[in-house]
């Protein structure tokens, strides 16, 4: 086999591939719950009812999963000009920093219809800002985001800390934590579309920046692959040669697209600042920045596959929750594992069942997958 | 004398915290300088350490830990390497998964296996690597000056402290003396130089990965049976990659990683011994400034304000043999 990369149809290349990924991934953490000696398929019919069981639950996943549409988008958008963004846990921090301040500012005296644009423009400008230094240091100097941007997580946390701590918290207060925000600084809850439907949700933190995580997704698809700026990411990610050749400025795209991408980490923050807990607290993040990573991998980098991909985190954060109930064995931290054997399965070792498949594929027509092969490698 | 004594003990501090990053950082020094990046320190010194504490209390031997803990951060190590090495996978991808799967996977066992908030049991003396007492060190202790820096400062240290500052000169020995290190850092630098050489880059990768495991280990080994009695859940805290800073600080050769986490470690004993207490000059510096400032440092250095770290040339690309 000299040529290991070869093409398969698209539907097994797109559908397929993903999907055996996925599966061995789940079998994996299934083979971790067999050996703390509980079921694993008890375990998941327990989890798949926790997270979509009930309407309050279903609340409940889609609450999770806005946060992860957005850091998944911010991930997928760096990762088309082949950069990696690992810094969305903490773009979206001190995104988290812009939202309180708009809210902390306005809620007395805006409608929250206002103070909400506001505010999303406050946690884009304060993430993408979070993404500017090593966005423009790779542009500029070349130091390597991977590298910048972890330094950057930890140097949030403990901004924000000393922010909490020492100047945002109100006087004569304990918790490190802003002052809770008013009626203008509270985004309304999205339960009575749940309602509507059929369900009954007795309170859960789904809001409306839920729809604002979807309108996101299309924005997202439109820029990437609708628009220049996007064919210039895309190009620069394919092959940066080819980009500086067709005359596209290296240093302005690097620079856009992690200014996009930490906008978008920023704008994460709404959900649980504004949306839910109406007051900055500390660690509001919770992950949500590297489950991204694992929303981006496992949809592949298109609107179209992170939605899902948000959604099933979600449902494993929900469930999760549930589960850690049912069987204590199983904390939420299980969650954290599959996150890694799927960031494993979907990402590294994306490629790992490629050559069977190609061969499985050959011996049922071979000559479909040699024309494949040969278009595969003319392109 | 009371100045001096604080500085002693200062110093004393800065050699106990910075161990386990030294461990660590000459860990990823080995990968890193074959090519292949490693953002999963961080994990594999984790499990290390879960290994280390799970393994001594079971069976009351720190030896046993230290075995466990090596074999456990080398199937890691084995895992990075095979979807890295072996199936061309994104090398920053895997070290992620890798701290997830470690970060999980170790409160999950623990918690299922020891019931005690993701804690392993405590061990006994024999379960820990214990203090060693240099000969003379209590005779020597009433000499003014060089005695406290003998009895406090060099005596009195577990085997495996001893055991990371030997590494340092070994690290370099094997890197720049011995064929070994020769083919590794040439693999690091153009490896289809050292495939026309009729040596297999993919085994030598292997090889560097599987040292990378063997360190991390010995790292999550002294954090969780020298410096502590156990293993506690999420115990390495970032060292991993304050380490991978300091590899990056001391731009990947061994005897400036000992400095740079000497340095780093001196910073985290500093902000802890002057935690709230106002320094002349400038006034009261925040702890969380301190605590990010190895963080800025590397920053800073990365963007070639103090020098310029290059890295290893062929790091992170995944070498194919034929085109």
């Amino acid at each position: 086999m000299s040529a290991p990369y070869a093409k398969l149809p698209a539907w097994a290349d797109y559908g397929l591939i993903p999907l055996i990924n996925l599966t061995v991934a789940f079998i994996v953490a299934g083979l971790v719950v067999l050996l703390i000696g509980e079921n694993p398929l008890r375990a998941a019919v327990i989890l798949v009812d926790g997270a979509i069981g009930r309407g309050q639950a279903i609340a409940y996943t889609l609450y999770y999963a806005t946060s992860f549409i957005f850091t998944g988008l911010a991930v997928a958008v760096a990762f088309h000009c082949s950069l990696f963004n690992i810094g969305g846990e903490g773009q979206a921090y001190v995104g988290g920093l812009g939202v309180a301040l708009v809210c902390l500012t306005f809620d007395s005296v805006l409608p929250w219809w206002l103070t909400f644009p506001l505010a999303i423009l406050g946690a884009a400008l304060f993430g993408a800002a979070w993404a500017f230094i090593p966005a423009y240091f790779q542009a500029k100097r070349g130091s390597h985001i991977v590298i910048t941007t972890i330094m950057f997580n930890f140097i949030a946390a403990s901004l924000m800390v000393y922010l909490l701590v020492e100047v945002l918290k109100p006087a004569g207060s304990q918790a490190p934590q802003t002052r809770t925000f008013l009626e203008g600084g509270q985004l309304p809850k999205l339960n009575w579309m749940l309602e509507a439907m059929g369900f009954a949700v007795r309170s859960a933190p789904l809001n409306v920046s839920f729809l604002l995580a979807l309108v996101a997704a299309v924005l997202v698809w439109v820029l990437i692959w609708r628009t220049r700026l996007g064919y210039e990411i895309r190009m620069r990610g394919y092959s940066p040669k080819a980009a500086r050749y067709a005359g596209v400025s290296e240093v302005r795209v690097i620079i856009v697209t992690m200014l996009i991408s930490g906008a978008l980490a920023g704008m994460m923050a709404l959900n649980p600042v504004m949306g839910d807990q109406n007051r900055l607290q500390i660690d509001f993040v919770t992950g949500a920045g590297f489950v991204g990573i694992a929303v981006a991998l496992m949809g592949r980098s298109h609107p179209a596959g992170i939605v899902p991909a948000a959604i099933l985190f979600g449902m494993l954060y929900q469930g999760g929750a549930e589960l850690a109930f049912e069987m204590p064995g199983i904390s939420r931290d299980m969650i954290v594992i599959i996150q890694g054997l799927v960031i494993l399965f979907a990402g590294a070792l994306e490629h790992m069942f490629r050559p069977s498949l190609q061969a499985l594929f050959a011996s049922f027509s071979p000559q479909a997958v040699g024309a494949e092969a040969k278009q595969g490698e003319g392109a | 004398m009371d100045l001096f004594n604080t500085l002693v003990l200062l110093l004393d501090s800065t050699v106990r915290l910075s161990v386990p990053l030294l461990f660590a950082a000459l860990a990823g020094l080995y990968s890193e300088r074959s090519g292949v990046f490693d953002i999963g320190l961080e994990g594999k010194m984790l499990a290390g350490a879960f290994a280390a504490g799970a393994a001594a209390a079971v069976s009351g031997s720190a030896w046993v830990g230290l075995m466990a803990a090596v074999l456990v951060s080398v199937f890691m190590a084995l895992v990075h390497g095979f979807a890295s090495i072996t199936h061309r996978g994104n090398q920053i991808v895997s070290g992620v998964a890798i701290n997830f799967i470690a970060a999980g996977s170790t409160i999950i066992l623990g918690q299922a296996w020891f019931s005690q908030g993701g804690r392993t049991p405590l061990v006994g003396a024999a379960g820990r690597f214990g203090a060693i007492h240099l000969p003379f060190a209590d005779a020597l202790s009433g000499v003014p000056v060089l005695g406290p820096l003998y009895s406090q400062l060099l005596s009195g240290h577990s085997l495996l402290v001893y055991l990371a500052f030997l590494l340092v000169p070994f690290t370099w020995w094997v890197l720049f003396r011995t064929r070994f290190g020769l083919r590794l850092r040439a693999v690091g630098e153009n490896p289809a130089a050292v495939d026309t050489a009729g040596i297999s880059v993919q085994w030598l990768r292997y090889r560097a990965v599987i040292c990378t495991g063997v360190l991390t280990g010995l790292a999550g080994t002294y954090l969780a049976l020298a410096q502590n009695a156990g293993f506690v859940k999420d115990m390495t805290a970032g060292r991993g990659f304050i380490a991978l800073a300091a590899l990056i600080f001391a731009k990947w050769r061994p005897v400036p990683v000992m400095f740079a986490c000497l340095l780093f470690g001196f910073l985290d004993a500093f902000s802890i011994r002057i935690q709230g207490t106002p320094l002349p000059l400038i006034g009261r510096v925040p702890v969380q400034f301190m605590q990010a400032l190895p963080y800025i440092l590397t920053v800073v250095l990365l963007a070639g304000f103090i020098g310029r770290a290059i890295p290893p040339r062929a790091g992170g690309v995944p070498y194919v043999k034929e085109r």
